[in-house]
């Protein structure tokens, strides 16, 4: 019913609006009002709202500025970071400069230079000079931009040095996993395939392939008994295909398996969810890996951004400088955090795929280390094994 | 040629043409481009729907709106408050069709078909069987993709740039089950649709111009259309290549973008693709593409403002210059919407220094535009404030596109508000203005029937506010980190205090919608009720004006009018009147610009 009433009303405000149309037009008739000529006074009105709109936009940037600049991200917490934020602030003033000046001429020549009758613009078709000028003067601002820019840049990206430690991040829909070198100093190598409840990362070891094989096994045996049971066919030939799909795989299991015989470096791995924590001033190279579709480590107070992508491993490399129980000080806020979030979209929970990132003191982040368990531990694994990792 | 064309138009003003042949199967490039612009407006109106429904949660984070309710039902929006799945498919349909459909599909569909014959001095384009199959495909794909709004699953949901694996596999998200399908079959169909017409576009720029008008003598806009129809033809079937591979992804087990996924429990075999290949194919259709859109706006309001400054425009071969140098440029800085993607930082590099060389060619534009304002005699017709605040808008939107191009600096903003500021400053009100500029100015020869001026001045003052009050503030957002895409933030303490923000937002949002229903309304009523055109309302020298008010069949009653001189003779001291059409004769002693 209300409905009825919403289009109803509709209906009837475009028919009043459309009967008023008409009027003005009859009486735009009357007194001979041409709409291809504009008069003077609209002329005269829109120049006017074009000073208005020079002190209305200025007036609306400042105020915006003043009323949000205060929550703008705190100080970079990383080296990069503040290379970032030079930066920023040199593209800033320049931006700011060309925004107001090129608007200032925008408006103030809109405001004055209206229609009058009886006169005649200034026949001005172009000066080859003025354009070289106005081409070499962006040309060489760009370059300072361009320069300044890839330097930074540059710096950025420069390789780890020796002695960075290793994080993996690793996404999937829709949470962060971090995984540290243990011990070893090394990130034990993974396979999609091995990924399971009890090895998320997919770490490759004896006993996650053999694990693994096994699962497969049991579901092969399963799926070829059920093939010699009575089926409609459309069931059939999905089951068939799954086979051949299992067998497929258990197969690639099988090459991962002798390819890796005894490999150690995944064992001692620390596997993290929930909350990590990295040390200050220590250089951290992150190795990024996505088990799904794209996500994005998105890390704003460090600077950091990396996509993670699956089939490929993607790194960055930054050095935190200012630790969480620092940053809560500065701000005056004791329940801040840094954070992970995700900045790819992946799916409906996207907006909440987060994690918090703590920066410790080097020792905090030792004690941190020292209270995490190997990997290891994590599978449902005899106590002999364990002992292997520990000689 | 002309003589027998002449015959031809003669013969066609006594035909009686049937209501199918006239209004559906036109292959007059004058009723196509009706249709085009038809269209396209009721896409737009689609998509700023969309948009405002989603406005309406990110301002007011998980309340209940009747009106979302009432549009999306139960399933979409249960007891009003959006759901999490519809929210990402109004995101990506929206800019799906504000990109494709509005400011691709409508802009160049709508004046490049008009324009180009009038303005060159034609009959009809090359090809005009070509021409209405460009059209019906648009309208075919239009449908495909407004239907999917209403599929059980969901329309697609990936965002506009569909990357896979999320787009690839329905097990990821369901807006890409079918709503993925139909979201690519219509897009296929669209990119026959451009294709068709870009190349006639350039087919008959090339070869139909009326005798003496030169290259150097065609008005901007069709300078604008001829490079923005090259890109297209260039760019787009990278985009096929690409939408292609995934359809092969999607449906034949092939291994193009895919590799090492477990997705919902599953293992999947494929291994040895990558998403990054289809990020390369993408962008180097989605980045010239930018241009196709911006292209058709520049050129318009180059030709506007000069009319209407009664001035000519000031560097007329500078802009033609920048115009092919952005043209260029284009394709050669794709790599930019990829810094974070893991791509070879020396590559970045390389991207970040031909990115930021497209700012000279739009910096010449843009002290060109501020000349031909300098002293002129600015003439407000509400194509003309368009114009101006197109300059406005370019130059807002244009700046912030040097922070994005510098790498470094794209390291914290990609993919934030900020990017989305930035690009909708320049697509979403630049390209857009460049658009009513076009509307405004060119009714008259569109349906012979003038706009209401105060309209269109209460609809522009109103856009222009609302626009800026929407995508302002985003930069805000952005530069706090905020990233693009996000059903909600409040789970977030660092945006707690941008609740205002994004409730400012939205109004301004709901503003915009309000707007653009004062400009719906001039619009329709003025078709059936506008006061009648006079042949030349803008007192403009194009050849556009030199036809008749009724659309004829061949565009003018006897011959072709010949060219005599550059488009932009307005306010020449060596005439008394302020234009000189460029059908006039050279004078003795006039020399040829």
């Amino acid at each position: 019913m209300n409905r009825i009433f919403v289009v109803l009303i509709v209906a009837l405000a475009v028919i009043a609006l459309a009967q008023l149309m008409r009027i003005y037009q009859l009486s735009s008739k009357v007194r001979n009002i041409k709409e291809e000529e504009i008069s003077d006074a609209d002329n005269r009105l829109n120049a006017s709202l074009m000073l208005v709109s020079l002190f209305a936009y200025f007036g609306f940037v400042i105020w915006q500025i003043v009323h949000w600049g205060p929550y703008m991200l705190p100080e970079a917490a990383s080296e990069h970071g503040a290379a970032i934020d030079q930066l920023f602030n040199f593209n800033w003033a320049l931006l700011f400069t060309v925004f107001f000046g090129i608007h200032t001429a925008l408006f103030v020549f809109a405001w004055k230079y209206y229609y009058r009758a009886g006169t005649k613009a200034y026949f001005y078709p172009h000066n080859n000079k003025l354009e070289f000028i106005w081409t070499i003067v962006p040309s060489v601002v760009l370059a300072a931009v361009i320069i300044f820019g890839l330097i930074t840049w540059s710096e950025i990206q420069k390789p780890k040095g020796e002695n960075a430690i290793t994080i993996e991040l690793y996404s999937k829909q829709f949470d962060w996993t971090a995984r540290y070198t243990g011990k070893d100093d090394q990130l034990g190598k993974s396979n999609y395939l091995l990924v399971s409840g009890t090895n998320p990362l997919g770490i490759i070891s004896d006993e996650s392939t053999a694990d693994k094989l096994a699962e497969y096994e049991e579901t092969i045996i399963r799926q070829e008994q059920k093939l010699e049971t009575i089926l409609p066919d459309g069931k059939r030939k999905e089951l068939e295909h799954s086979l051949a799909k299992n067998k497929r795989l258990r197969a690639r299991i099988v090459d991962i398996q002798l390819k890796n015989a005894g490999l150690q470096t995944g064992k001692d791995d620390h596997v993290v969810k929930g909350e990590m924590h990295i040390p200050v001033n220590t250089e951290i190279e992150f190795l990024f890996r996505s088990q799904d579709v794209i996500h994005s480590a998105y890390m704003p107070h460090f600077r950091l951004q990396m996509n993670s992508v699956p089939g490929d491993v993607t790194r960055f490399v930054m050095t935190p400088t200012i630790t969480t129980a620092e940053m809560r000080n500065k701000l005056n806020n004791p329940e801040f955090n840094y954070i992970l979030m995700c900045n790819k979209v992946c799916g409906a929970a996207h907006y909440n795929m987060q994690m918090d990132v703590i920066v410790d003191s080097p020792e905090d982040y030792q004690k941190w280390v020292d209270e995490q368990k190997p990997f290891i531990t994590e599978t449902t694994l005899q106590d002999d094994n364990i002992q292997l990792v520990e000689n | 040629m002309s003589t027998l064309a002449e015959a031809h138009a003669h013969a066609h003003a006594g035909h009686t043409e049937t209501f199918v042949s006239k209004y559906v199967f036109s292959m007059d490039h004058k009723m196509i481009s009706k249709q085009f612009l038809i269209t396209a407006v009721f896409m737009a109106v689609v998509g700023m729907m969309l948009s405002i429904f989603f406005r309406l949660q990110l301002g007011w984070d998980g309340e209940s709106f009747a009106i979302l309710n009432a549009f999306l039902g139960d399933k979409w929006a249960p007891g009003g408050v959006l759901d999490k799945n519809m929210y990402l498919s109004l995101v990506t349909i929206h800019g799906t069709i504000m990109v494709f459909f509005v400011l691709t599909g409508g802009l160049s569909g709508t004046f490049s078909n008009l324009l180009i014959p009038m303005q060159i001095g034609a009959r009809d384009m090359a090809s005009g069987f070509l021409n209405m199959l460009s059209y019906w495909f648009f309208f075919v794909s239009s449908v495909i993709m407004f239907l999917s709004l209403f599929l059980e699953s969901g329309a697609a949901s990936g965002g506009w740039t569909i990357y896979p694996p999320l787009s690839a596999l329905p097990q990821a998200m369901p807006g890409s089950g079918a709503g993925m399908t139909w979201w690519l079959v219509s897009m296929a169909l669209f990119i026959v649709s451009s294709l068709l017409g870009s190349l006639n576009y350039i087919v008959t720029i090339l070869n139909l111009r009326t005798k003496g008008m030169k290259m150097t003598r065609m008005p901007l806009t069709i300078w604008a259309f001829l490079i923005t129809a090259i890109i297209g033809v260039l760019s787009f079937p990278v985009l096929f290549s690409a939408v292609l591979l995934l359809i092969m992804d999607r449906t034949m087990g092939t291994a193009f973008y895919l590799s090492d996924i477990v997705i919902a429990g599953e293992v999947l075999e494929q291994t040895g693709g990558s998403p990054i290949l289809y990020e390369h194919l993408f962008w180097f259709l989605g980045h010239p593409e930018v241009y196709i859109v911006l292209l058709p706006a520049l050129g318009i309001t180059s030709e506007v403002i000069s009319t209407n400054t009664r001035k000519p425009i000031f560097g007329y071969r500078a802009m033609i210059g920048s115009l092919i140098a952005i043209g260029f440029l284009s394709f050669i800085v794709w790599g930019h919407h990829m810094f974070v993607s893991g791509m070879s930082p020396f590559l970045g590099s390389v991207f970040v220094f031909t990115t930021l060389l497209i700012a000279i060619p739009s910096a010449v534009k843009t002290f060109n535009y501020l000349t031909t304002l300098w002293r002129g005699n600015i003439v407000y017709t509400p194509g003309m404030l368009f114009s101006i605040g197109l300059v406005s808008t370019f130059v807002s939107g244009g700046l912030t596109g040097i922070i994005l191009a510098d790498s470094a600096l794209d390291i914290n903003v990609h993919d934030t508000y900020f990017v989305v500021g930035h690009f909708h400053i320049v697509m979403g009100l630049s390209a857009i203005f460049g658009m009513f500029a076009g509307v405004y100015h060119w009714f008259p020869k569109m349906f012979g029937r003038m706009m209401n001026n105060k309209m269109g001045y209460l609809h522009f003052w109103l856009t222009i506010i609302a626009g800026y009050g929407v995508f302002f503030p985003m930069h805000f957002l952005g530069l706090a980190g905020a990233p693009r895409r996000y059903y909600s933030y409040s789970d977030y303490p660092m945006f707690e205090n941008f609740v205002d923000l994004n409730q400012l937002v939205t109004l301004f949002a709901i503003l915009g919608g309000i707007a653009q229903v004062v400009f719906l309304f001039n619009f329709f009523n003025s078709i059936f009720n506008g006061q009648k055109a006079p042949q030349n309302p803008w007192k403009s020298n194009t050849l556009e004006w030199t036809t008749p008010v009724e659309h004829v069949h061949g565009n003018w009653y006897g011959k072709i009018p010949e060219v005599h001189r550059w488009p932009y003779d307005y306010s020449n001291p060596a005439f008394e009147a302020d234009f000189v059409p460029q059908t006039v004769p050279l004078g003795p002693d006039e020399e040829a610009h």
